[in-house]
């Protein structure tokens, strides 16, 4: 059979002169001629992702604080006296969702998206950086606002990071006045930015890719990017539409979500709305999310694992239809996270079929990712160990998710510590692992140097060891029928005293990881002067970004031409081949003299 | 979607290619370089953004219908709410007729505007440009005009005179939500067609903001964004007015 979709050469010609033409004319480059335009208001994706990067990670900060907070109220309770009920629900809302959308969701899309996608793809820039530059603009304004929650009268929200009316915007949950407002404000101008730069990378992927790059010669890492921000297109509007209609509720005393309800003893002015309608909005938004984060870190992760075990992805056709899948499916999973909301029953056995589908495309990338590293030459760099990390976290995370994909498994485990378990271990801990595998394994192409190995291992086997002390236990935790969002447990009777003891090593477990992380920033402040020269493409790797005349890439990528792809993104170890790693620009060995065995390896 | 400024001769000759035509499908999707042939980026980019848009008013217009559903008080009749007195007569919906009328109209001009623009005819594309935005604003004038009368009557986003609350908080979040995107047009549609009679496409003069120069497709980009409004509102008409 002839593989049409990542096969040898372009239809068969010599290495140079067969080369396509370009179907697309150069794009119109903004040449910034200040330092404002080039590292300020600039417009070139690499600046601008690694903006989004810095802000996304400098309020990541701030959730890591507020979970510190959270454990030791949990742990002490009383130690820290301003840590009152309020506050407490406060951190837990700050906290969630500044993981979620403003960290993850900005840090894969944003600042991986912006930096890889015109790179890997062969790009000079993205399609529209001036609307890209926007995106940045209003993401930081949207962080901004979010911070200026914990400023105003009475502080954030504390209505928990699903926001759920009636709570969120009745009075007496802290936050009411001006937390709730602000928050919702933050998240449609996140939306808002967030579209303009979606529409870049989508549109970058379909129709910005150099000569020779087809749809199935993309690396993984895009392939993920790609589907993600697809949906994040489609998810977000959900989410769009109910903070608008919420806001509404709130400030017009509209009532969209809010059902005639008595307030300390007073009826509230509302009446007829459906706050099941909000938890269906957020959640058409919200499932499809964990997959928005998922999936850019299910494609950074192929490549890791494929570029340090020196060994092609398996089943790189099945990888993609299994990304492309994941994603269609999850925007039809959405009330497994309502099964105990009061919905109509009957939904819950279609969505719970539809989830426990889910798990098939899933558990084919685990396969395949273990395959990969079946009798592979691996290399044990750090961003391996953090890629190794992932797969085993992920596995966790998500067999705990069939438990609560079912419902009569589910009621009982509803809002306990084991839900907090799952999801941090699947769309927490996972996704961040790679994360920091993507930064140490990129950032000597951002700036030209290697992070230092000894702190990346010791920051990698702190994290690591360190989740699974913090995370594990709160599975058990869960089973024991411990709640979740308590501000203190109290006089319980079928909580024993045992809890809280474990409570006490969790929480220090999490201090100690949290200042870990410390050592990376450190790692990543000093290696920008003092990390070891990394030269062009220090990890051997086959992809485009590892092929530019510079590195760091200069202004427009690639010189005067545009790289000519020749081969999908994962001819590593090819026999014949006089290195073990062929680039994606490389014409390859001589076909006709080199024989079949060249032939079969460049499939 | 129409012809391109690309010369249809730069584009790789189709390979005669094995399989299914499900496999054939996915290979030309997944084909080398671009995978909609000859469509330029900002015509892609108005697509995915329309479909993005689609999902806004998806989701506006489904969370109306289950509040309307779901209502325990009984729901105006909007053929008597949006009714006329006109000449003694109580006309149902002419008001909103009309403002239909214009809208689709203001369609067929700007379908009108995009031919001109192609033949580079400038006077008469960027009048057409300006007629469109007329239209526009006359549409916006309108609901203006009906948003007052039901204020006048006592509708409010948190209550009406007639039944349930969510009436007016729908009407008011979905007619204003839509007239938002016909004011955002009417400005760009005045924009662009300041440009075109000005004759920036010829001269290659770069833009104020974004310091580009732009192209006579940029009206055929306009053209789509300004005809999906106006397909938004027959579904507003239908679901809200007509029901």
């Amino acid at each position: 059979m002839v593989d049409v979709t990542h096969g040898g050469p372009i239809s068969g010609g010599t290495a140079s002169g067969a080369a396509p033409a370009f179907e697309v004319g150069e794009p119109d480059l903004y040449h910034p001629r200040s330092w404002v335009t080039k590292y300020v208001f600039s417009q070139d994706a690499k600046v601008i992702a690694i903006q989004y990067g810095l802000t996304a990670m400098a309020i990541g900060l701030v959730a890591l604080v507020l979970s510190w907070l959270m454990r030791m109220q949990l742990a002490f309770p009383g130690l820290l006296p301003f840590i009152d009920a309020d506050h407490y629900y406060q951190f837990i809302t700050m906290h969630g969702m500044i993981m979620v959308v403003y960290l993850l969701t900005a840090l894969f899309l944003g600042g991986f998206g912006n930096y890889l996608i015109p790179l890997m793809l062969g790009a000079r820039d993205m399609m529209f950086p001036y609307l890209n530059m926007l995106s940045y603009w209003i993401y930081l304004a949207a962080v901004l606002l979010l911070v200026a929650g914990f400023f105003v009268p009475g502080g954030p929200t504390g209505a928990g990071w699903t926001l759920y009316p009636p709570q969120a915007i009745l009075a007496n949950t802290p936050g009411q006045s001006w937390g709730i407002v602000v928050m919702l404000a933050s998240l449609m101008l996140f939306i808002i930015g967030f579209t303009m730069g979606g529409l870049n990378y989508v549109v970058t992927v379909l129709q910005g890719r150099t000569r020779g790059l087809t749809l199935m010669r993309m690396p993984l890492t895009i392939w993920g990017i790609f589907t993600a921000t697809v949906m994040a297109l489609l998810a977000f509007p959900a989410l769009f539409v109910g903070a608008v209609m919420m806001l509404f509720d709130r400030l017009l005393g509209t009532s969209f979500f809010m059902p005639a309800i008595v307030v300390t003893g007073e009826q509230a002015p509302y009446g007829g709305g459906s706050p099941i309608l909000f938890q269906h909005l957020f959640w058409f938004f919200g499932h499809p999310e964990v997959y928005i984060v998922a999936l850019p870190a299910f494609g950074i992760v192929s490549d890791l694992i494929s570029t340090h075990a020196r060994k092609n992805i398996f089943g790189y056709r099945m990888m993609v239809w299994a990304i492309v899948g994941i994603g269609a499916l999850s925007f039809v999973v959405w009330a497994h996270h309502m099964y105990v909301s009061g919905m109509n029953p009957g939904f819950g056995f279609f969505f719970a079929t539809t989830t426990l589908i889910i798990a098939i495309p899933t558990a084919l990338k685990v396969y395949n990712w273990v395959l990969t590293l079946w009798r592979g030459d691996i290399h044990f760099t750090v961003p391996m160990l953090f890629a190794l990390g992932f797969i085993v976290t992920f596995i966790n995370g998500g067999l705990t998710g069939l438990f609560l994909g079912n419902v009569v498994v589910d009621v009982p485990l509803s809002d306990t510590m084991f839900v907090v378990a799952h999801f941090h271990m699947v769309m927490g801990v996972a996704p961040i692992l790679v994360i920091f595998g993507a930064i140490y394994h990129w950032y000597p192409k951002i700036t030209g140097r290697m992070l230092d190995t000894t702190l990346g291992k010791i920051h990698f086997w702190m994290t690591f060891l360190g989740a699974y002390l913090i995370f594990f236990p709160m599975h058990y935790l869960g089973l024991l029928g411990v709640p979740r969002r308590y501000f203190e447990m109290g006089e319980t009777a079928f909580v024993p005293a045992s809890a809280a003891t474990l409570n006490v090593f969790i929480t220090i477990t999490a201090l100690v990881v949290g200042a870990t992380q410390m050592l990376f920033l450190f790692n990543l402040a000093w290696s920008l002067r003092h990390g070891r020269e990394a030269g062009g493409n220090p990890w051997r790797a086959t992809t485009l970004e590892w092929q530019t005349p510079e590195t760091p890439p200069a202004h427009g990528n690639w010189g005067a031409e545009r790289p000519v792809v020749y081969r999908w993104a994962y001819d590593y170890s090819v026999p014949g081949a006089p290195q073990d790693f062929l680039p994606q620009n490389d014409p390859g060995p001589d076909l006709a003299s080199s024989g079949e065995t060249v032939a079969e390896g460049v499939r | 979607m129409t012809e391109s400024s690309l010369d249809p001769a730069a584009a790789p000759p189709a390979q005669a290619r094995p399989g299914s035509g499900w496999r054939r499908f996915a290979a030309d999707w997944a084909s080398d370089q671009t995978s909609f042939k000859g469509v330029s980026w900002g015509k892609a980019m108005m697509w995915v953004f329309l479909l993005s848009d689609t999902f806004v008013f998806g989701c506006f217009l489904v969370a109306y219908m289950t509040a309307r559903m779901s209502t325990t008080v009984p729901w105006p009749n909007p053929s008597e709410v949006f009714a006329l007195e006109i000449g003694g007569t109580e006309v149902p919906l002419i008001l909103i007729a009309i403002m239909t009328f214009v809208l689709i109209s203001s369609s067929g001009t700007m379908a009108l505007a995009v031919h001109y623009g192609y033949l580079r005819d400038r006077r008469k594309a960027g009048r057409l440009m300006l007629a469109t935005a007329l239209f526009g604003a006359c549409f916006v004038g309108m609901q203006a005009f009906e948003w007052t009368k039901l204020i006048r009557e006592g509708v409010r986003p948190w209550t009406n005179p007639w039944g349930a609350p969510q009436f007016g908080s729908s009407f008011f979040m979905i007619t204003g939500f839509h007239g938002t995107h016909v004011t955002i047009g009417v400005i760009f549609l005045l924009v662009l067609a300041r440009k075109v009679l000005r004759g920036d496409y010829e001269t290659g003069r770069r833009g104020f903001f974004t310091s580009r120069r732009g192209r006579y497709e940029a009206i055929e980009i306009m053209g789509l964004y300004w005809h999906f409004v106006d397909l938004v509102w027959v579904f507003i008409f239908a679901f809200f007015y007509l029901w």
